[in-house]
């Protein structure tokens, strides 16, 4: 059925592939992964080489990105955070921001309304944290879970709800994403359906139609907003917990 | 009652968890804006705690939609 909001999200399997049950095939999702990554490279590889001391438009684009992410790991995660982590954020800021922006042309396939894409990111954010966490502060790390200053009759029950609090932290950033675009793909798919709905009721029905095609194009134009915010989010967001990995116990 | 009719229902009280979320979330851009308006230049450097409470409180509303959703296409 063409006005099935949901074909959109099929996954069409170019090269299947098997390993001990795990499907490993080669889709569109990974297609459009792989061409989000590659044009990211590409783009960043291309507009930096002149190196020239006075921007032309490419590397302007290429320099805003680079101190947009930059101050904002300074801001969040401080200027150790910078040192060690601002490749990682940036990477993580670039693929999904690339992922979201080829996946709003038309019958493209966005990556990120995949859940098992974004909740593998989060995943790898997660464990990026405990691991640093434990390596540099050892049991200390567990100060995460008590925040100084609380008196010790309250004490248990902050522990309690910061501990849930650190392990729900996967579960929204991912859905969080996801639910995100997937939403809004949704959303602009059934408001588009709209139209010929409209237009099949006659002469009336045609200039009626005009209404709901004015709101695909607004929400195509939030859709983009979106589509930017969400990376930003997932990327400042990425800094906030790595900063409570670098300093425990400091909130 | 039908099992079909109880899953609409169910999506459309589902929904009603995006009210928290958009009082939520206008409570923060409204709350910027009054204090952007009495000191202009700090708000400059608020931006990230604004995207920040901003995240956390529509994460909310999302989960709702997505229970409507998976009612809706997936149940």
């Amino acid at each position: 059925m063409a006005n099935d909001p949901m074909h959109q999200f099929q996954i069409e399997r170019f090269a299947p592939f098997d390993i001990n049950g795990i499907d490993a095939s080669f889709s569109n999702a990974s297609l459009m992964m792989v061409a989000g990554a590659g044009l990211a490279t590409l783009f960043m590889t291309q507009a930096m080489a002149p190196k020239a001391m006075v921007p032309g438009r490419m590397q302007v684009v290429a320099e805003g990105a680079y101190n947009f992410i930059h101050s904002m790991v300074r801001d969040a995660a401080g200027s150790e955070g910078v040192k060690k982590f601002f490749p990682f954020v940036f990477t993580l800021f670039i693929f999904i921001f690339m992922a979201n922006m080829l996946g709003m042309f038309p019958y493209f396939f966005t990556p990120t309304s995949q859940i098992v894409v974004t909740a593998t990111l989060a995943l790898i954010v997660f464990f990026t944290v405990i691991i640093v966490g434990v390596t540099k502060n050892g049991v200390k790390f567990l100060k995460l879970f008590a925040p100084s200053g609380v008196p010790w009759y309250i004490l248990w029950f902050v522990i309690i709800i910061e501990i849930i609090s650190f392990f729900s932290r996967p579960l929204s950033h991912a859905v969080r994403l996801w639910a995100n675009v997937f939403a809004g793909h949704v959303l602009l798919k059934v408001f588009a359906s709209f139209v010929p709905m409209m237009a099949a009721a006659g002469f009336v029905g045609v200039l009626g139609s005009i209404l709901p095609l004015g709101m695909t194009v607004a929400l195509y134009a939030l859709e983009f907003l979106v589509a930017f915010l969400q990376a930003y989010v997932f990327a400042l967001l990425t800094c906030i917990y790595l900063n409570d990995a670098l300093h425990p116990g400091h909130h | 009652m039908d099992a079909e009719a109880a899953k609409y229902i169910g999506a459309g009280l589902a929904c009603l968890g995006m009210l928290g979320a958009a009082i939520g979330v206008g409570n923060i851009f409204g709350s910027f804006l009054e204090g952007a308006m009495r000191n202009p230049s700090a708000a400059q450097g608020q931006f990230g705690n604004l995207i920040f409470g901003f995240a956390v409180t529509e994460a909310l509303g999302i989960f709702s939609l997505l229970i409507a959703l998976l009612l809706l296409f997936v149940v």
